[in-house]
């Protein structure tokens, strides 16, 4: 499960329409499986299809994250045009099998937010639950 | 003097739980080979066998990507941090 803020939710979603037509993407922070804090990349790839966080953006987000005592703890995206669901090469480059990947699709007006484990090539749904 | 060395999570199980690891040297690869050393389960990890960054892998040095410095080489001094992180990527 993850448990994810409200203004957290929001963040994310709002980044996500704002790099439109292109992928957007962000690291998520807080502690255990409660993100409470996202950072807003840039996605370096510059494309509808493929994204890339900013290493300097995430320097920076490990950084401020670590000052406030979380821990970074997944990454989320957007898909343009296709379903929330975790694409090969989402699989194929998952750093961390402890994270959380969020996958937020604007295929349709109303925004799909969904979120998985990716371990060893496997893919495993969780729900995200929203808290105040 | 050892440098403070930040270590990703998806790799402090490999130093005993650590965020960061005091290393001994005065070059990224230095300071790498040095940490491997200590921690032999991270070869591969972050310079591949060839004696490359890994393509996977960023490395700062305070603000500054070595990439677009000297890569491995780039000198480093008791006072500066070393971040080691993963790159993240994927697509739909």
């Amino acid at each position: 499960m993850l448990e994810m803020s409200t203004a957290v939710h929001a963040q994310m979603v709002t980044h996500c329409w704002a790099g439109l037509p292109l992928e957007a993407c962000g690291l998520l922070a807080g502690t255990g499986d409660s993100a409470t804090a996202c950072y807003p990349t840039a996605n370096v790839a510059e494309s509808a299809l493929v994204y890339t966080v900013d290493p300097k953006g995430f320097l920076h987000a490990d950084r401020d994250a670590e000052a406030r005592g979380l821990t970074i703890l997944g990454v989320f995206h957007s898909h343009t045009h296709t379903a929330a669901y975790p694409s090969p090469t989402d699989v194929a480059q998952a750093p961390d099998p402890d994270w959380h990947y969020v996958l937020v699709s604007l295929a349709d007006p109303t925004p799909v937010v969904r979120s998985y484990r990716i371990a060893s090539g496997n893919i495993t749904e969780e729900p995200v639950v929203l808290v105040r | 003097m050892p440098v403070e060395v930040r270590i990703p999570t998806m790799l402090r199980s490999h130093v005993g739980g650590a965020a960061t690891v005091a290393v001994e040297g005065t070059t990224v690869r230095e300071i790498v080979d040095n940490l491997v050393t200590a921690s032999p389960t991270l070869v591969g990890q972050i310079v591949t066998a060839d004696g490359t960054l890994h393509k996977f892998v960023n490395v700062y040095v305070n603000d500054d990507d070595i990439r677009y410095l000297d890569k491995l080489d780039t000198k480093v001094g008791e006072s500066d941090t070393v971040s080691i992180l993963p790159a993240v990527a994927g697509g739909s």
